[in-house]
């Protein structure tokens, strides 16, 4: 079993100290909880909508892992793995990306930088970001994973590459302003739920998914963080708009039977031989 | 065997009113905690949009922490007077009034060629005079009640109206306003009554717009999620109508903007330099 929680937090726009000891109190105060895999949202050292402002509150990496590093060792014995989104800044070129930290191990496991920028409507991310082009999984001290981010997810096509690579979990930092009010739930929270349940289900692999909340100049992050499990099952689920932490079991072992039973990702494997060519005829007409 | 037929599309504006009040609530508590306030000042005017700012703000911070205002000329219509009390007695909230009268026709005696249109303007930017001097008074920030439709049909007094800093129901239609209204219990007599600016005497919305609220959001809804005026009018909308909703959304795009400055640098404000209205930099 590995011990998840998913911290559902709100930041302060641009206050990133501050908002990174929120969330290193939030750790704390799950002290007791045996947590193996604490997992963030997007963008929240600093909050999702900045506008130009990335340019001047982008961390590095490395700093990011050295602030978590120095916190870790003042109050932990054992290690601690951080998934944790954040506008990273590499050199003169700035992303939008998720960290896998093994803190009191390895550090820097992973790092993703998100492939979908959504421009359109109320986002506007190419503008201001560099795509990331690499979608690799990776593994961690429990077993194998992979970080998406956000839109990143919307293209099931992502979750599928990752699964192919052997990933077992794969972490969904997100910021996803709630939107479509005709249900006693928001739209986007629903549709989330849905991709999470198809990709997990389809795939037989888990996928947690850590989304920002708090109020951006009027557009309400939705918050709704879940877990869904190999069965396409929701395993635990986070109120909307308020903060919390989502705390779940994660069973591993769990994967290898469902895939038995359910095998898609082995029908997958066996069957894309014969739609890649024409896959790849269409990928290359872009 | 059973044929099943589906239904042409079409564009629904009910909502859950339950999530839609939590979310205004929340959203009137944490963008007044961004900007370090925890009291409302709400501008009342004995109409719907109004009534729902005050149910909303009065939910969200407490009826203690809410400041309204009755703000008549003594050419308003007595009912609307009357209203804003009622308004105020159903949400607990204490009411301030502060007859603009002397204020209107202080500049009013020194312009005799005012015309009831222009004097109808001066009311509503000196409620804006008085609701910004109140919120510096009690430290309670001024919420806005103007709601989508009107801020499409550009249909309000610029710089006066849109000026309060927060307003929850510029996302909501009218039809929407009054079935939110109806949920947070604002009084029959209010949701029911023909709405009004109440600058000139007789004055209705509808009448001012020539189409009514309930067709226009309908209208309205469609135009901006991109269908083809065909497919409006076969809903049962006139092309009349359909004409009449586009052209008021399109004459009056300026009043959605701040001023249009002339662009010298690569660094104009709001076209190159770019921040969200809550960005800041860690003190």
């Amino acid at each position: 079993m590995v011990r998840h929680a998913l911290l559902q937090l709100k930041p302060q726009k641009g206050r990133v100290s501050r908002n990174l000891e929120h969330l290193q109190s939030a750790l704390l105060k799950l002290g007791d909880e045996g947590i193996d895999v604490a997992v963030v949202p997007e963008a929240f050292p600093t909050g999702y909508f900045l506008q130009g402002g990335v340019r001047e509150l982008a961390l590095e990496a490395d700093e990011l892992v050295e602030r978590f590093a120095l916190w870790h060792a003042a109050h932990y014995q054992d290690p601690l793995d951080l998934v944790l989104g954040f506008y990273e800044r590499d050199g003169g070129s700035y992303y939008n990306a998720a960290a896998y930290l093994e803190l009191g191990g390895r550090g820097l496991v992973h790092l993703h930088r998100k492939i979908f920028l959504p421009t359109y409507g109320v986002f506007d991310e190419e503008r201001f970001l560099d795509r990331g082009h690499e979608l690799a999984s990776f593994d961690t001290r429990f077993g194998r994973a992979a970080l998406l981010i956000c839109e990143d997810f919307w293209h099931t096509v992502t979750a599928t590459t990752v699964a192919l690579q052997g990933a077992q979990i794969v972490y969904v930092p997100s910021a996803s302003p709630a939107r479509g009010f005709g249900n006693s739930a928001p739209a986007n929270v629903e549709r989330w739920e849905t991709l999470a349940r198809a990709v997990s289900g389809e795939h037989g692999l888990y996928v947690a998914l850590a989304s920002l909340v708090g109020s951006e100049a009027g557009k309400l992050m939705s918050g709704g963080s879940l877990i869904a499990g190999p069965e396409g099952e929701v395993l635990a689920r986070a109120p909307v708009f308020e903060e919390a932490a989502l705390l779940a079991e994660v069973d591993l072992d769990r994967i290898p039977p469902v895939r038995y039973d359910n095998p898609m990702l082995a029908d997958l494997k066996a069957g894309l031989p014969l739609i890649f060519p024409e896959l790849r005829r269409v990928v290359e007409e872009l | 065997m059973r044929v099943v037929r589906g239904v042409p599309n079409r564009e629904v504006l009910e909502l859950d009113y339950s999530l839609v009040a939590e979310v205004l609530t929340r959203f009137v508590r944490e963008e007044l905690a961004v900007r370090g306030y925890e009291r409302a000042v709400v501008a009342v005017s004995g109409g719907v949009d109004s009534a729902v700012t005050l149910a909303l703000a009065a939910q969200a911070l407490g009826a203690q922490n809410v400041h309204a205002l009755s703000l008549p000329h003594r050419d308003s219509s007595p009912e609307s007077v009357a209203h804003a009390r009622l308004v105020a007695e159903r949400f607990g909230v204490r009411l301030e009034t502060v007859d603009i009268t002397p204020m209107v026709e202080g500049y009013a005696l020194q312009t005799p060629d005012l015309t009831p249109r222009r004097k109808g303007n001066v009311m509503a930017r000196t409620r804006m005079i008085v609701t910004f001097d109140k919120s510096e008074q009690y430290r309670a920030l001024p919420l806005g009640t103007g709601n989508k439709t009107e801020r499409l049909f550009g249909y309000f007094t610029w710089h006066a109206d849109d000026s309060p800093p927060v307003n929850p129901l510029g996302d909501l239609y009218k039809t929407q306003v009054w079935g939110l209204a109806e949920f947070l219990g604002v009084p029959d007599e209010i949701i029911g009554k023909a709405p009004t600016a109440d600058l000139e005497p007789g004055q209705t919305d509808e009448a001012d717009l020539g189409v009514r609220y309930r067709r226009a959001d309908v209208i309205l809804e469609h135009y901006l999620k991109g269908y083809p005026d065909a497919y409006i009018v076969g809903l049962g909308y006139t092309p009349e109508e359909v004409a009449l909703v586009k052209r008021r959304v399109n004459r009056t795009h300026y009043k959605r903007h701040l001023p249009a400055v002339a662009l010298i640098s690569s660094t104009a404000i709001g076209e190159f330099y770019l921040r969200p209205l809550d960005f800041r930099i860690e003190d």
